[in-house]
């Protein structure tokens, strides 16, 4: 396996995020070859290419779209999901910094696929760079003739929104976000009627996530076989991997998926000095975590579900020894607790009680029976709610139980900071604290 | 502290912001965010005049708003100070530099200093994780930070001095961050620095040991 610079290809171009660059590169004659080819042709492309969803699911993006339904004489919209906030995941919004151009391109070739003349750019609103990076790229976009009416003479029009959240992490999942953005709060449906059926204002919508529709000019351009030389038979092509925690060179590294967590590791530089890796986190605080003992699984959707955790994001979090599991299965509950939306009650009350147990056990006053008491709650809560983000407030526990039960037990005598000194966990270089 | 009011200019933005949507609704929380933006908070009036721009009641209006973690029932200070204390930026220093500053501004969690200049909240997983330990200033990033850093990242603000984002533009007030979340554009998105160590790490080591993704035909 190696490294597979596409979307990051150019990103050390000092101004990779203008339309000059992205021209220069090559940028648009993907979206000009796709107005050439019938609808069906782009979807076709794309399906036979194999790629996945890189929001956390991996559903297939081609059957996705083919999913919504044709001549309907209804609107149908292409949402994006940049509402990146899941605990580890770090990839779409560098990408809206760097290269914001392959994401327009990638909206403009799929609105043409899905027939939609509109779509929404949904953002989180904590990131007000990558907002402007974004807002400047369809501007640039609409003037050079790539967004707007009649888009290079084919006909075709496709206006464009950018539009930001207000930091609920639940917007993440799509019909929360598609009641977002109809400016509402942002809680789940219930599925079915899907988005490809009845999404936003109860069009046919597709929602993509951002790193999946930027793969798609490059797909478009060198063709499905291109993509599928790189990565495994069930997950095709590449994938930014953002690698962070206790490791030398935390950062982006574009890779075929199937390269494994150990040769990640070391284009990350390894460890920190004179740290050895405790556990990892192959794709976000939502998917079960694994020890030094998995680190050769090649990082695809099939192998990471085979080890019994999911690929998720592909945002690696590496932790070292010095690590409390207990600290840090309590800190992403806290998370959950704060991100539920309400709607659900075993979500709701769920993540409350279970977080108010687990703080027990990182303060050392943890009683053994109660470890029984949360992985019960957790069972009560997965598979009982609307959407994943009950599920996944049930995952860390369980995931850490399996591996860590000793330090759980440990943590029914001794405090979390006890056993694990704060100081040493932090990455302060000396002369800056 | 004086609440600005909204002004017959400021109804014309939101009827603008509502005339970008094919459902005018859908322009809530960019026109939310606005309104927060001119009064430092989402107040009674900004709900007031959001309903009246949407021909909704104003309990739904509030009830939006009181669901987004960034909409504001208090007025914030000029300065929003963001400390990500999820799991990864916690452990990994973010817990003592909250810890830090709430020693240094006297406040704790979505409180304001007496003199108006600073709000501090915990705030969760800003995507920022590979620069992490994360603090936020009106909501642009400062990367990898430390105590050191803390300690004259306050200095500088205290005595209004120039403060330029790791990621974003040079910070001015949470006012002005506002408007970019409404959807209006300031022009400053070249203002922000050039991709970052940890975005390029990727791309040297693959140039360093020579790698590369396929050629394909559609190849320049």
């Amino acid at each position: 396996m190696a490294l597979t610079p596409v979307l990051t290809a150019h990103w050390d171009d000092p101004n990779s995020f203008e339309i000059t660059s992205y021209k220069k590169h090559g940028g648009y004659v993907a979206l000009k070859n796709s107005l050439k080819m019938t609808p069906d042709e782009v979807i076709g492309i794309v399906k036979d290419s194999g790629l996945r969803g890189r929001g956390g699911a991996g559903f297939p993006t081609g059957m996705k779209w083919s999913f919504v339904p044709q001549n309907d004489g209804k609107a149908h919209y292409l949402v994006v999901n940049a509402d990146e906030s899941e605990p580890g995941a770090c990839k779409d919004i560098p990408l809206m910094l760097a290269n914001p151009h392959s994401l327009v391109e990638g909206i403009a070739i799929g609105s043409y696929a899905i027939r939609a003349n509109h779509a929404f750019i949904y953002i989180r609103g904590e990131v007000p760079h990558a907002i402007r990076r974004v807002m400047n790229a369809v501007e640039q976009a609409y003037a050079d003739g790539f967004l707007g009416k009649n888009i290079q003479g084919s006909g075709f029009n496709l206006d464009v929104v950018v539009h930001a959240g207000a930091g609920a992490y639940i917007c993440g999942e799509e019909t929360a976000l598609l009641d977002s953005l109809e400016g509402r709060r942002g809680q789940p449906r219930l599925k079915p009627p899907f988005p490809a059926v009845a999404g936003l204002y109860a069009s046919p919508t597709v929602v993509n996530n951002v790193e999946t529709l930027a793969s798609v000019p490059s797909i478009i351009l060198n063709g499905a076989d291109w993509f599928k030389s790189m990565g495994t038979e069930k997950s095709p092509g590449f994938k930014l991997f953002a690698v962070s925690g206790h490791v030398k060179r935390p950062g982006i590294y574009e890779a075929a998926l199937g390269t494994p967590m150990s040769e990640l590791l070391d284009y990350a530089g390894g460890m920190r000095k004179g740290s050895k890796l405790k556990f990892w986190i192959p794709g976000g605080s939502s998917v079960p975590m694994l020890t030094p003992d998995h680190i050769d699984i090649p990082m695809s959707y099939e192998d990471l579900s085979a080890a019994g955790t999911m690929l998720g994001t592909g945002t690696p979090m590496m932790f070292d020894h010095t690590t409390s599991v207990v600290k840090a299965v309590t800190r992403w509950l806290e998370f959950y607790k704060h991100e539920s939306c309400g709607k659900c009650t075993p979500c709701r009350e769920g993540t409350y009680w279970i977080t108010g147990v687990l703080e027990k056990f990182e303060h050392g006053k943890g009683k053994e029976e109660e470890l029984e008491v949360i992985n019960d709650v957790c069972g009560q809560i997965a598979g009982r709610s609307f959407c994943a983000l009950g599920d996944a407030a049930a995952t860390p526990f369980p995931g850490a139980m399996k591996y860590f039960a000793e330090e759980f037990r440990q943590a029914t005598k001794t405090s979390a900071d006890a056993s694990f000194p704060p100081s040493a966990t932090t990455i302060f270089e000396k002369a800056s604290v | 502290m004086s609440i600005k009011t909204i002004t017959e200019e400021d109804i014309k933005t939101l009827e603008t912001l509502a005339a970008k949507y094919p459902v005018r609704r859908s322009a809530l929380l960019p026109m939310l965010h606005y309104v927060q933006s001119i009064q430092g908070m989402v107040s009674p009036a900004g709900i007031q005049v959001c309903a009246r721009v949407l021909d909704l009641t104003p309990a739904e209006v509030a009830a939006v708003a009181t669901f987004y973690t960034m909409f504001k029932r208090f007025p914030m200070g000029k300065h929003h100070i963001g400390v990500c204390t999820n799991t990864l930026c916690a452990l990994l220093g973010g817990d003592e530099l909250w810890k830090q500053l709430t020693d240094i501004l006297g406040i704790g969690h979505d409180e304001t200093t007496a003199d108006g200049l600073f709000t501090l909240e915990r705030i969760e997983c800003q995507a920022a994780c590979t620069v992490a330990p994360v603090v936020t200033v009106n909501w642009e990033f400062m990367d990898s930070m430390n105590p050191k850093a803390v300690r004259e990242l306050i200095e500088k603000l205290k005595m209004g001095a120039p403060v330029q984002s790791t990621r974003g533009v040079q910070i001015t007030s949470i006012a002005e961050s506002g408007k970019v979340f409404a959807g209006i554009n300031d022009g400053k998105y070249a203002e922000s620095p050039l991709a970052d160590d940890s975005m390029l790490a990727g791309l040297r080591v693959a140039k360093e040991r020579k790698m590369s993704a396929p050629t394909g035909k559609g190849a320049k």
